[in-house]
């Protein structure tokens, strides 16, 4: 991808992002009261969010891959359940994904 | 009733260190734009301007994996439709107008979301808004400068260490939805599963980035087959008012 496009993608993204925040706050009250239109809002970013915990973890190249990226999320999953702040979450697996990728070579 | 002055630094200490939080996501950010082939300026201008993170990281980690212009704007667009949602939300919070509301709109995030939510009065309300987005604001841009600069000099442990970083991230923006107490948490279970299983089985045979959107995708069609249950389960839920965030960081502060 050519640098101008690259600039493209990010203002381009980056105008339509504040564009949806700006959408909300402006919308009348009730607007998304809709039952249809609140689930799909409500719904598709855990899909997405998903999507991306398993393709940054499993996923190397286009090629499914098991390391030390799957111990990290593991134990970022342990600090989670044991209710950690985001940065402690973030250190344990910094910590252990370095701490696998020294053991696994 | 007026907020007294422990309040109100209350509300300022809870903002502030949920900003300073962001520090490290920050600049993992900025090293893995850079590391995705982005100029300093280009991350620069995502966090300054896009200045969401779940969007800024799916849109670099489709650059980074080789896909397209569309499949990079497509995904960090669809994520950010949750800030509409946050936005209808504080709407009636904040009640800003004008340029006030232009303003507060950039910074209509999970984090301040979070904490403004939290404070019923307007007064405190807008000052947990205001408090955390600019320490927020500050640091996020601040952390992806350090990053997107430090990230020349990265070795392969740090950068393995920052690989690990970015979904563990995306997994603490989740697992809020995941737990008891979320909304409509058992259609979110189903998504999240059905989100992750979809987007691994398309990453072999799609161009990189068009996975997630079709994890996104499939959704839209799931919502159909919810709506139509006939117990009463999921459908009762659609007069509770919007889901007020328990702490979409897992307790970034406080």
């Amino acid at each position: 991808m050519s640098p101008s496009t690259v600039w493209f993608v990010v203002i381009g993204a980056s105008v339509g992002a504040y564009l949806l925040k700006l959408t909300g706050l402006s919308v009348p009250a009730g607007a998304l009261k809709r039952p249809s239109i609140r689930r799909a809002v409500e719904l598709i970013p855990a899909a997405l969010l998903a999507a991306l915990v398993a393709v940054h973890t499993l996923t190397y190249e286009g090629a499914l891959v098991v390391d030390f990226r799957l111990a990290a999320l593991a134990a970022a999953a342990i600090a989670l359940a044991l209710r950690a702040p985001f940065i402690v979450v973030l250190l344990v697996a910094g910590g252990v994904g370095a701490l696998g990728y020294v053991v696994a070579g | 009733m007026k907020p007294n002055t422990s309040e109100r630094a209350r509300v300022v200490r809870d903002g502030v260190s949920l900003g300073t939080a962001v520090g490290l996501y920050g600049m993992a950010f900025g090293a893995t734009a850079t590391a995705a082939g982005l100029s300093v300026w280009q991350a620069s201008v995502l966090s300054l301007v896009m200045f969401t993170g779940a969007s800024q990281f799916a849109l670099v980690g489709v650059l980074a994996a080789g896909g397209g212009p569309f499949a990079a704007v497509g995904s960090a667009l669809l994520l950010g439709t949750r800030n509409t949602i946050y936005g209808v939300r504080l709407a009636e919070l904040l009640a800003y107008r004008g340029w006030r509301r232009i303003a507060a709109a950039h910074w209509v995030i999970d984090e301040t979301t979070a904490v403004t939510v939290r404070e019923n009065r307007q007064e405190l309300s807008r000052l947990a808004f205001a408090s955390s987005g600019s320490a927020l604001f500050l640091f996020w841009n601040l952390t992806t400068v350090a990053g997107a600069l430090g990230a020349q000099s990265f070795g392969p442990v740090l950068q393995a260490a920052l690989d690990s970083v970015v979904p563990a991230a995306f997994l603490a923006l989740l697992w809020p939805r995941l737990v008891p107490g979320a909304d409509l948490l058992r259609e979110q279970r189903i998504v999240a599963v059905g989100g992750a299983v979809i987007a691994l089985a398309l990453t072999p045979v799609v161009a990189p980035g068009l996975q997630i959107i079709a994890a996104g995708l499939a959704v839209l069609l799931a919502i159909r087959g919810f709506s139509a249950q006939p117990d009463g389960a999921s459908s009762q839920r659609d007069e509770t008012p919007l889901r007020e965030d328990p702490h979409p960081l897992g307790g970034g502060s406080a």
